[in-house]
């Protein structure tokens, strides 16, 4: 059963010219089939976590570990981390012009798996995914991002963890900027993957409106750049009623 | 019209529409338009049309001091039948009357060339297979003038190869005759050293096509000058570009569609790639519409992606309208990079570097590498591309 524990992470990032600690000695174990919420404020450094775990060359490890079914996922590089089973779905999707949507999926899927996936069953499953998160066909000859209003760029992302099936997906903020329509499409989306119980699923957000479509088994307050209280869904709905405030304040002397 | 995005340092992307009588693509040349290259005075590189050109670079071509050596350059025609191949003398009246040369270089081509290679396929010929020229430089010094000349109603594709080193001028004339259909595949794959700069001149015939396609690999220093002028009414013309430029390399296109008869077409599309420091790509696109040529419909575009910090774009689109009663005209350049967060978004789903820059270069010159055309050019293109890319990640 995949596994992804993360000890005692610390993370700096250069701005400037100042190295800044953003995390601060995150720990936390997502299982196989689990899902886990980690909810906190503006700047807390929940999207330095996805970033961190992904790989981007932007934040610099400092201290801790990352395992991946007991792999060292802060060896691997970027491709190898997500060859590996892990996946960002990315709060703010790039836009790469002139790669299309299709090209994309299937250059990305065959790196994943290993073997280029068979043409005829390939269009197929691509075809079925697009419907089920309502994507226009013609949305796979679009280039990859361009152009995409922000609620398309999120099915996008979805449509990725559909097909990559990794064993982690970690979900940044992916409810940010959609409508009660795109946000239901998406978490339908996250959901089929999740009822699969193949993959474990971090899900980074502010707000605890997706937890109404995606019901977590944990729930994680980050504040100040670690973990500073963890429950069961009960702890969403103390958020929902009390807001940040009182874990504000105890971030900041932290 | 004009539009420009995500302009990395060191580039540059200018444009301007002028609706005016007066015509300054002509006027800002710094001589008007000759055979003699004593009607020209020696640049000294803040003209307006070698303000981009390393001078410096250009091993004598631009100031006289360049001498023709006997076997500086090859050329090889294989024509299938039905084309008639000949080498002629300076006095043979095709010559030159496609286009007059409107610069130093274009001039001192033509008055220094010693013999014309001119290629003509017959009236109502349609050629099934190539004409190929292979231009082969053996490290010497050369002044060319080529023809290539179709009768009405004729179709032929020609492929113009260039390798090997040399230091060449030369002009092209493409003749068209009315209903005639033209493509020319020119590629520039020389060696790293070579110096090439050239003026193609196409004159285009009623109802004629003409389809110019100009890759550009290689050389220390290519100027290429394709200008597009009508014979008559109806005419088409696509221009149709690619270049990949590596450190170092100096490579420049500037076209010039002058809309000179009414009810013709133009379309310029020209596409670059550039990586590795000073690398730089110098695009200049003119089209002219002058007051007769009522009914015109063209369009040019320019788009360059820069794939590592040190490379430097000059793009500068220019239309020039002298006749509201036109179908339509418009232009448009925008110059990106190919940026770390791209490369991460592309690595974040699995894909190694080398194969992400590869999906983005690829993408970025697939619709255009399509519209060739010519199957084992196509083929090579996308071969070369890859060598390209291989050298950057090595």
């Amino acid at each position: 059963m995949a596994t992804l524990e993360i000890r005692d992470l610390h993370v700096t990032v250069e701005a400037d010219n100042a190295t800044k600690e953003i995390l601060k000695g995150v720990d936390l174990t997502v299982k196989q089939g689990e899902t886990h919420a980690i909810m906190g404020p503006n700047g807390s450094g929940k999207s330095t976590l996805a970033y961190s775990l992904a790989g981007h060359p932007k934040y610099t490890i400092t201290s801790g570990t990352v395992l991946l079914d007991g792999e060292d996922v802060l060896e691997m590089s970027v491709d190898e981390r997500a060859r590996a089973g892990l996946f960002l779905a990315m709060q703010y999707p790039v836009e790469v012009p002139g790669v299309s949507v299709s090209n994309f999926l299937r250059t990305s899927a065959t790196a994943v798996r290993g073997e280029a996936p068979k043409l005829r069953t390939w269009v197929k499953e691509v075809k079925e995914a697009m419907e089920r998160l309502n994507m226009d066909p013609s949305f796979a000859e679009r280039n990859v991002n361009e152009g995409f209003s922000g609620g398309e760029k999120k099915r996008h992302e979805i449509l990725q963890l559909e097909l990559l099936k990794p064993k982690v997906a970690i979900l940044d903020e992916t409810d940010s900027g959609l409508d009660v329509d795109a946000l239901r499409i998406v978490s339908e989306g996250v959901n089929r993957v999740r009822e699969t119980g193949e993959v474990g699923t971090l899900l980074i957000t502010h707000y605890t409106r997706i937890l109404r479509y995606i019901k977590p088994d944990h729930v994680h307050v980050f504040a100040g750049g670690r973990i500073v209280e963890s429950g069961g869904p009960e702890l969403a709905d103390k958020l929902e009623n009390e807001g940040y405030e009182s874990y504000v304040k105890g971030g900041a002397s932290a | 019209m004009a539009e420009a995005q995500n302009i990395p340092v060191g580039s540059t992307t200018a444009g301007s529409i002028a609706v005016a009588a007066e015509s300054t693509v002509v006027s800002r040349m710094s001589a008007p338009p000759s055979f003699d290259v004593a009607d020209f005075p020696v640049p000294h590189g803040r003209e307006e049309e070698w303000r981009f050109t390393p001078l410096e670079r250009l091993r004598g071509l631009h100031d006289g001091t360049a001498v023709a050596n006997g076997d500086g350059v090859k050329v090889d025609v294989q024509a299938p039948e039905g084309v008639t191949v000949e080498t002629v003398g300076r006095g043979d009246a095709r010559l030159g009357k496609a286009g007059t040369p409107v610069d130093r270089i274009a001039a001192q081509a033509y008055s220094a060339f010693e013999k014309a290679s001119v290629v003509t396929v017959a009236k109502e010929t349609v050629l099934t297979e190539p004409i190929r020229i292979a231009v082969h430089g053996q490290g010497g010094t050369a002044f060319g003038h080529q023809v290539i000349e179709l009768g009405a109603f004729a179709e032929a594709v020609v492929v113009i190869d260039h390798t090997g080193d040399a230091v060449l001028a030369a002009n092209v004339d493409y003749i068209l005759g009315d209903g005639a259909k033209l493509t020319v595949v020119s590629v520039q794959d020389w060696d790293d050293k070579a110096v090439h700069v050239a003026q193609h001149n196409a004159l285009v015939g009623r109802d004629a096509s003409f389809k110019s396609v100009v890759v550009t690999f290689g050389g220390d220093v290519v100027r290429l000058h394709p200008r597009v002028e009508y014979a008559g009414p109806g005419g088409e013309a696509e221009l149709f570009g690619l270049y990949f430029t590596d450190a170092g390399q100096h490579q420049e296109h500037r076209l010039l569609v002058t809309h000179n008869t009414p009810h013709c077409k133009s379309n310029v599309v020209y596409k670059g790639a550039l990586q590795g420091d000073n690398a730089h790509a110098v695009w200049i696109g003119d089209v002219l519409i002058e007051a007769r040529a009522e009914g015109t419909d063209t369009y040019e575009m320019n788009r360059n992606l820069v794939l590592t910090d040190g490379a430097r774009v000059d793009s500068v689109p220019n239309l020039e309208i002298e006749t509201g009663e036109i179908v339509g005209a418009g232009h448009a350049s925008a110059t990106g990079r190919f940026d770390d967060e791209q490369l991460f978004y592309l690595m974040a789903r699995g894909i190694p570097e080398h194969e992400a820059r590869r999906l983005v270069v690829r993408g970025f010159f697939a619709e255009l590498v399509q519209q060739i055309g010519v199957a084992d050019i196509e083929e090579r293109l996308l071969a070369k591309i890859e060598e390209e890319l291989e050298a950057s990640v090595a």
